[in-house]
């Protein structure tokens, strides 16, 4: 598995778009530096930013890879070599080359701007780990959904539809539900909803760091425990790993299933 | 070498497979044979673990494929068409199998053979279609392995490559291989076959010599052999 | 001449009287503080020196002045209260005083003055204490630099650090105050200053006023109480530079203000606390140059408040700036900074060129259905939010601050 890693990574990093992502995002990074001139507020939009782009490039970018990359799987496929370990090396190639354009790309900017001697290099710190986390559950949801779809119009149709309803929908929807059942007890309710949506998770982690004061408003006992102590912060990244090993075991599941 | 036993394969609503029983011994070089759609690279893909069949064992050297994925390291297998990454170069892929299989120096004299040095600084998406064949051919026979899968190996090749080609086949028959041949080409598959099997609607229609072949469609050679199986059946 | 003969007489007479000084110590042929008091003549010194003096219900009764020399120990035992001053011009000075008594029917205090005036008390220490330092119907004295340790749980039966009750001009600077259930509290007390006070980890407030006009108190410190300072029922109290820090859960404020008219609010600090401030029907007061950082709620407006004028103020990376729970509006906002404001100074005047809407539709949906919380910083309510910034159906269509400032305020 690792070998094929090793060649999905070299294949990725030849292609031109593991320099666009990372170019995006030094540039992403520039920017919002240049225009903040202040590195906490930097961060604070970037953290707005990074649990939206992040998904949804992890998910085009899997689909994509995934299709494209046809001709290599074919090629491994005629090999004597595991198929599980021929999809997961594709995917962690294609996932952590994602996530190192983002922690590069991010990472450089901010590093001249002084990241080092900042207050704001533990958020920072958090702000990657999160992306990181992101970029593993949606490549392998990606990845996922093109086993699955043999066709890839429909594949990258399914990926986009994915990404909108995880990144938009759910709220809408899990907000109408909260308001409906305002009656009852309902932080238990709420914190499941966001447990359910890698995406939501995500924001609870940067909610945790820069709206505590917020948070710690609300009277339920169950959200007290939940943000008032590392509770949360240590459920949120279990959640987080089980988002990424979920998908990752459908992933060898599929790959055994299927014919090619 | 290999036995097939009652193999069914679906795929969708279409049957490909229905119960197929084959068994090949050890040596020799057996032709896969069948109208197109007959299920032919099904049968093949089964054998090497790429397509699940939905019933039905099949036994490589003895081990039950479905245990065991070990198997595969003894199998060279020559896919039907060549789909390389196409921003690889000729070099790199050859080294990059011989990574992920093992070492082997097999390759130097294959590819003076087939006379690919000039490519082998090129990347694949720039070479021809027969080009593409003969390095997909050297990237199977550089492994000795004892059992040769090789699934339409004569696309694209000129008269020359196939001339040697054959050779190849048959040297690698001489050091005791058991070499597996789907072929549309009869005369090629005329040439070097000690068996053949014919596989018809999903099920192994007959199997035996071309000469036993000829005898019992009463034909004088095998092309009409063929051609005489395949016009009965649809009469 | 004869002016001179008198003033030296003068003089004299009362060094005679005034310089008399008493010293009790374990040793000494007075060993106690209660006996010291008994036998000193008005305007006498009493020295207390180290050691510990197990005495309660001292009583002090004409003018005196009591140092205590490297802070001994009176130690009231938990049977009541410990100190007593019923007498104007009275200093108290350098005791540690521990053990006070609780009790449910009587407020027993560490110190307690009691219609009196002119009274000093300084460099106090309290401990294990019910109430620390009680004023009672006084008036112009000054309770300075005391430190005053509480251990408080719980509200019902834990008491104030620094009580005033009916009292007037009082001034209160450089106490220490901590773990009891009220930091500070006046009821009824006038034209108090309050000044260069730390107040923290109190069970209630900080500060807490009720039914008191016209007081002061600044560059004070308020941190992690149960809410910084409560303002109730009281008019033209005057609010500068204080510090309000980690004001943290559920009913927690940096400051409330309830039925308050005609104050002032200036240059003060409120940073991360759940809410910066909440104000409840209070009238004509001016917020300028406060500065509200990391806040969940800078400030929440419940109920009537009229014609509050919000000038030059700095919000800055607060969850929600302002929350209100009607959708009428009466206040004023001009010229305050906004980290939140996105839009654009084109003739670079230093003044955005769109008028800032500083409630947001999601602050609304919150106070409605407090759990969807949860669901802060996702798109979906920065999509309603923007929808309703667009045409507001929900919150008050004129609450805009029409000149937001492009950079950050200084003063």
């Amino acid at each position: 598995m690792l070998k094929i890693l090793k060649y999905s990574f070299y294949d990725l990093m030849r292609s031109r778009w593991s320099y666009v992502y990372f170019a995006f995002y030094l540039l992403l990074g520039v920017v919002l530096l240049f225009l903040n001139n202040d590195l906490s507020k930097a961060v604070i939009t970037l953290m707005n930013v990074i649990i939206i782009l992040v998904p949804l490039i992890g998910t085009i970018f899997g689909v994509m890879y995934y299709y494209n990359s046809k001709e290599f799987t074919e090629l491994l496929l005629a090999q004597p070599l595991k198929r599980s370990s021929i999809f997961l090396g594709q995917y962690l190639g294609v996932a952590l080359s994602l996530s190192m354009s983002l922690i590069l790309g991010l990472g450089i900017p901010f590093m001249f701007y002084g990241l080092f001697k900042s207050s704001a290099i533990w958020d920072f710190s958090l702000l990657l780990i999160t992306g990181t986390f992101l970029t593993l559950i949606f490549t392998a949801l990606a990845f996922n959904i093109a086993l699955s779809n043999e066709n890839k119009i429909k594949g990258f149709g399914y990926a986009i539809l994915l990404w909108l309803f995880l990144a938009v929908i759910y709220d809408g929807l899990f907000l109408m539900t909260l308001i409906m059942f305002e009656d009852y007890p309902l932080d238990k309710l709420s914190l499941v909803g966001t447990m359910l949506n890698p995406i939501d998770l995500s924001r609870t982690l940067i909610l945790l760091k820069l709206d505590i004061s917020a948070l710690l408003g609300y009277t339920g006992a169950v959200f007290k425990q939940f943000f008032g102590t590392n509770f949360g912060l240590i459920v949120s990244f279990i959640m987080l790993t089980v988002w990424v090993v979920l998908p990752v075991l459908r992933i060898t599941f599929k790959a055994k299933k299927k014919d090619f | 070498m290999v036995t097939i036993e009652n193999l069914h394969k679906k795929f969708g609503k279409n049957q490909v497979l229905s119960g197929v029983d084959l068994t090949i011994t050890d040596g020799g070089i057996f032709a896969v044979l069948g109208p197109n759609g007959s299920g032919k690279t099904t049968l093949i893909k089964s054998v090497l673990g790429m397509v699940i069949p939905n019933k039905g064992t099949i036994t490589v050297l003895g081990e039950d494929i479905k245990k065991n994925s070990d198997y595969r390291h003894k199998i060279d297998y020559l896919p039907q068409i060549a789909n390389f990454p196409s921003n690889l170069k000729v070099k790199e892929l050859i080294k990059m199998i011989k990574d992920l299989r093992k070492s082997t120096t097999e390759d130097q004299r294959l590819i003076e053979l087939f006379k690919l040095e000039p490519f082998l600084d090129k990347k694949l998406g720039n070479l021809s279609g027969g080009t593409k064949q003969k390095v997909n051919i050297v990237l199977t026979f550089m492994f000795n392995s004892p059992l040769i899968i090789l699934d339409e190996p004569t696309t694209g090749l000129d008269p020359i490559s196939l001339i040697r080609l054959k050779d190849l086949i048959q040297t690698e028959k001489t050091k005791g291989k058991t070499i597996l041949i789907t072929s549309h080409i009869m005369s090629f598959v005329e040439d070097i076959s000690d068996e053949i099997v014919f596989i018809l609607e999903g099920k192994i229609y007959f199997k035996g010599s071309i000469q036993k072949l000829k005898t019992k469609t009463n034909q004088p050679d095998f092309e009409h052999a063929i051609a005489s199986i395949l016009t009965d059946n649809h009469a | 001449m004869k002016h001179l003969f008198s003033f030296i007489a003068a003089i004299l007479m009362a060094s005679s009287t005034i310089a008399q000084t008493i010293e009790v110590c374990k040793s000494c042929p007075i060993s106690s503080l209660k006996d010291a008091i008994t036998q000193a003549k008005d305007f006498d010194t009493i020295i207390v020196k180290k050691g510990t003096y197990k005495e309660y219900n001292i009583i002090i009764n004409k003018p005196l002045t009591i140092i205590g020399k490297k802070y001994p120990v009176i130690d009231g035992e938990l049977k009541g209260e410990i100190i007593t001053i019923i007498s104007d011009n009275v200093t108290v000075d350098g005791l540690f005083i521990i053990n006070v008594g609780t009790s449910y029917t009587e407020d027993y205090a560490a110190i307690r003055v009691q219609k009196s005036k002119n009274f000093f008390i300084q460099n106090l220490v309290l401990e294990k204490l019910f109430f620390g330092i009680y004023i009672e119907k006084s008036r112009d004295g000054k309770v300075f630099h005391n430190k005053i340790i509480g251990d408080a749980v719980e509200e019902y039966n834990s008491g104030n650090g620094i009580q005033l009750w009916y009292s007037k001009n009082i001034q209160i600077e450089h106490n220490f105050v901590q773990h009891v259930r009220d930091g500070i509290y006046l009821e009824f007390s006038d034209d108090c200053l309050i000044k260069n006070n730390v107040s923290t980890l109190n069970v209630r407030y900080g500060l807490h006023f009720m039914f008191s006009n016209d007081d002061t108190y600044q560059n004070n410190t308020f941190e992690n109480n149960g809410a910084g300072v409560a303002v109730m029922f009281s008019k033209r109290i005057k609010m500068y530079q204080n510090l309000f820090k980690e004001n943290w859960g559920t009913a927690s404020y940096g400051m409330l203000l309830k039925e308050i008219n005609d104050a002032e609010i200036i240059g003060n600090i409120f940073e991360d606390n759940t809410i910066g401030i909440n104000i409840e029907g209070s009238n004509r007061i001016n917020y300028k140059h406060n500065t509200f950082t990391n806040n969940g709620w800078a400030i929440k407006v419940k109920g009537a408040c009229y014609t509050n004028k919000f000038i030059e103020n700095n919000f800055l990376y607060n969850s929600f700036d302002i929350a209100y729970n009607s959708n009428v509006n009466d206040n004023e906002f001009n010229k305050n900074y906004w980290s939140n404001y996105t839009g654009y100074d084109l003739d670079k005047n230093g003044i955005g060129d769109v008028p800032y809407r500083p409630v947001k539709l999601f602050s609304y949906i919150v106070n409605r259905t407090p759990e969807t919380i949860i669901l802060l910083r996702s798109m979906f309510i920065d999509i309603i939010d923007f929808s309703e910034k667009v045409s507001p159906v929900f919150t008050p269509d004129d609450l805009l601050d029409n000149n937001p400032q492009i950079k950050k305020l200084t003063w």
